[in-house]
């Protein structure tokens, strides 16, 4: 089983530079960072269009000393999907341009580019079985463009398109699940993690890019300005979002459904992550009271899924 | 050189190229009338023929998505469409252009919808005519296969590296068995040659790593697209070449556009594809009657060879340009404003006319053919016309 552990960590190359564009206090940068420092040099990184990519790669600046492409919004798994392929086919004739025996194929895109637009591109990837691993940092909005709702924008949750105004309250459907779409692939490997959680997402990608075929991460990523919270607290929101079970850690290895952090029996209740965000202030209004027990009602509801799924209910 | 003659239908024939081709990597996704190309390439693949990589992806956006990956690697890539999927590709063709990726692409030309129509016309290259590629067109089954031969060389030429897109007309030259010459596929492989990764970019390079496909803003786009603009005019000059050489080799000369008895002829007809073959007929028979009439055929629509063809009409005192295409709300088919706006500098213009025709894969005979040239013939004796008409439409 793969191994990772803060020594061995603190040892391998920084792969994103510093001096991006990344606002203060983001953490996608830091899930990116912590991604590239456990696959190392040998890996070609695809990102969709959104946040990751606008900041990390302003021409003439690039802040990635791998190879890294982009080529639109919506088609990033299937962007790198082809150059998985061509690998293998260049591989085969004996014609890379440098040798190598193993070349890590990463693509990300954020929730819009991987809950929404680009869901088909992602489904077709992953059911054709290309040896790459697709990883969604979720900051459960559009962000890039100005926090439009997504497929992934939470129950409630204040949006550009989805506002709480007189009449209306936030976006007024749950998110869909992409994680279960992804499991519902029979794919080899899925799972959920954060950045604060650094070990058991350097496992995962660890995992995810061990394991021969497609691979899918769903990372959660506070952002600070389309959440609406202190700079400083992105890792601590994080933390937060698992305790109070908004964000499980789980794996889905094979099919096979695994806690990978244990929720307490007396979790947070969610009111207390919804407060810490600008996002959720008018749920806060008088009369509002029955959304956060929707959203209350919601995650406990999936969590009793979740645990029934891993065996532990 | 010894050729071999066969009977294949267009896209038995581009199939058969691309398989002397030898590229590494193949997305593909279905329309009709594609199909067939990629079926038989398929098939070539299942035999053990070539060892190309097929991606068989979800959609056409994600061909052309895919067919990006693959190229930026350095690999030999294609893909094939026809109508809504070139249209959904779209917004990826540009992309691909702008990343100068030798992609070779045929466009099986097809209606647009709606109303949906699986039928030839050419809707579909003209929206995506200023994306960027090269564009090429072909008459008949032997000029589709020797351009899917010879494409690969104007694309991946280090001075051009552009995606090159081969025209031809769905089922009318895709579905029809025709006999051609096709080259021995060690001799067309020589004329080909392999792929050089030395030069170019690629993303496999993991010695010198590189950011492909940046986001751009206002300090570098523009000289960017430049660099687009300035590779498309050096591309005639690699194309000619190509062209000649194609020309030694098979006996087969192409030029930017074919000129069929146009000498002395007072009425040119301008089209693109298949139905210049129609053309020729019906001008091989006005001939016998003494109508001075010739026929301009297209190969190189992008980049568009101005200059060349206004002097090549400047003799004719009528031209007919003949467009498989509406331009809605615009005033005549995208052809004719290429023709029209190149001949505006010529000090003596001929009268230029314009014939809307074939859209939805409407039949156009000898008769239409006829018809247009007898309207020609109205206006170089004085006759007043309108500037834009419709050809073999029901009114
Ligand atoms: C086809 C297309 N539609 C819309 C856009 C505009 N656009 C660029 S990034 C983006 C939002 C990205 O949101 P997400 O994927 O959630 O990533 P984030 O910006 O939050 O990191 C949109 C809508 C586009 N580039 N292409």
């Amino acid at each position: 089983m793969a191994v990772v552990n803060l020594q061995t960590l603190s040892k391998n190359e920084d792969l994103l530079t510093g001096g991006h564009r990344a606002c203060a206090g983001c953490t996608g940068s830091n899930i990116l960072r912590q991604i590239m420092l456990t696959a190392g040099r040998d890996t070609v990184v695809g990102g969709a269009t959104g946040c990751m990519e606008v900041v990390t790669t302003i021409f003439p600046y690039t802040a990635w000393k791998t190879p890294f492409i982009h080529s639109a919004f919506e088609n990033c798994a299937a962007t790198v999907s082809g150059a998985e392929t061509a690998y293998r086919a260049l591989k085969k004739r004996g014609e890379l341009p440098v040798p190598r025996e193993q070349i890590n194929f990463i693509a990300f895109g954020g929730d819009g580019g991987t809950y929404d637009i680009g869901l088909q591109s992602l489904s077709g990837a992953m059911e054709r079985g290309h040896n790459m691993l697709y990883v969604c940092y979720d900051n459960e909005a559009y962000m890039n463009t100005g926090i439009q709702r997504s497929g992934a924008t939470p129950f409630g949750a204040h949006t550009s398109t989805a506002p709480a105004g007189k009449v209306k309250q936030g976006k007024d459907r749950h998110r869909k699940d992409l994680t279960k779409i992804m499991v519902a692939h029979n794919i080899p490997y899925v799972a959920q993690t954060t950045p604060f959680h650094w070990k058991d997402l350097q496992m995962k990608v660890r995992k995810a890019l061990d394991v021969e075929g497609p691979a899918f991460l769903n990372i959660l990523m506070p952002c600070t300005v389309g959440w609406g919270f202190d700079p400083a607290l992105g890792m601590e929101l994080a933390k937060m979002a698992t305790e109070c079970n908004f964000w499980p850690l789980f794996e889905v290895e094979n099919g096979e459904y695994k806690l990978t952090y244990k929720p307490k029996a007396d979790r947070t209740p969610i009111e207390e992550w919804l407060k810490t965000q600008v996002r959720f202030k008018h749920l806060f209004k008088p009369g509002n009271e029955g959304l956060i027990v929707e959203i209350q009602r919601w995650v406990d509801d999936e969590q009793r899924k979740l645990l029934k799924l891993c065996g532990e209910a | 050189m010894k050729q071999i003659y066969v009977g294949l239908t267009g896209n038995e024939a581009v199939a058969t190229a691309f398989k002397q081709a030898r590229p590494h990597v193949a997305p593909a996704f279905p329309i009709t009338p594609q199909t067939e190309m990629m079926h038989k390439f398929a098939d070539f693949v299942a035999d053990g023929v070539v060892d190309t990589e097929m991606i068989l992806v979800e959609s056409e956006h994600s061909a052309m998505s895919a067919a990006i990956g693959s190229a930026a690697t350095g690999a030999r890539t294609f893909t094939a469409t026809s109508s809504a999927g070139f249209a959904l590709m779209w917004e990826v063709v540009y992309i691909a252009a702008s990343l100068r990726l030798p992609i070779c692409m045929p466009v099986v030309n097809r209606a647009l919808s709606g109303n949906i129509n699986i039928h030839n016309d050419h809707s579909d290259a003209m929206g995506g005519r200023d994306a960027g590629w090269i564009q090429l067109w072909c008459e008949n089954t032997q000029e589709a296969y020797d351009h899917a031969l010879m494409c690969w060389r104007i694309a991946e030429h280090k001075d051009v590296r552009l995606p090159v897109m081969i025209n031809y007309d769905g089922f009318i030259i895709s579905h029809t068995a025709e006999s051609l010459h096709i080259l021995p596929d060690e001799d067309a492989w020589k004329f080909i040659g392999p792929k050089d990764l030395k030069t170019g970019y690629s993303l496999l390079d993991m010695d010198h790593p590189i950011t492909v496909g940046p986001l751009d803003l206002t300090d570098y786009y523009f000289e960017h697209k430049v660099s687009q603009i300035e590779a498309l005019k050096r591309a005639p000059k690699y194309i000619a070449e190509v062209y000649k050489e194609f020309g030694q080799l098979t006996g087969r000369h192409y030029s930017f556009f074919e000129e069929y008895r146009t000498d002395d002829a007072d009425l040119v007809i301008v089209a693109l594809g298949s139905t210049a073959g129609t053309a020729k007929d019906v001008i091989d028979a006005q001939r016998e009657k003494g109508v001075k009439v010739g026929l301009l055929k297209i190969h190189m629509f992008r980049p568009f060879p101005a200059v060349e063809l206004a002097k090549a009409l400047s003799k004719a005192k009528v031209v007919g340009v003949m467009d498989k295409s509406a331009s809605f709300g615009g005033w005549g088919g995208p052809l004719f404003n290429e023709i029209r706006s190149a001949l505006y500098d010529l000090p003596a213009r001929p009268k230029i006319h314009n014939w809307i025709y074939g859209l939805g894969g409407r039949d156009t005979d000898t008769k239409q053919i006829v018809s247009l040239i007898e309207q020609l013939q109205a206006i170089a004796k004085g006759r007043e016309a309108e500037t834009v008409n419709l050809l073999g439409v029901r009114l």
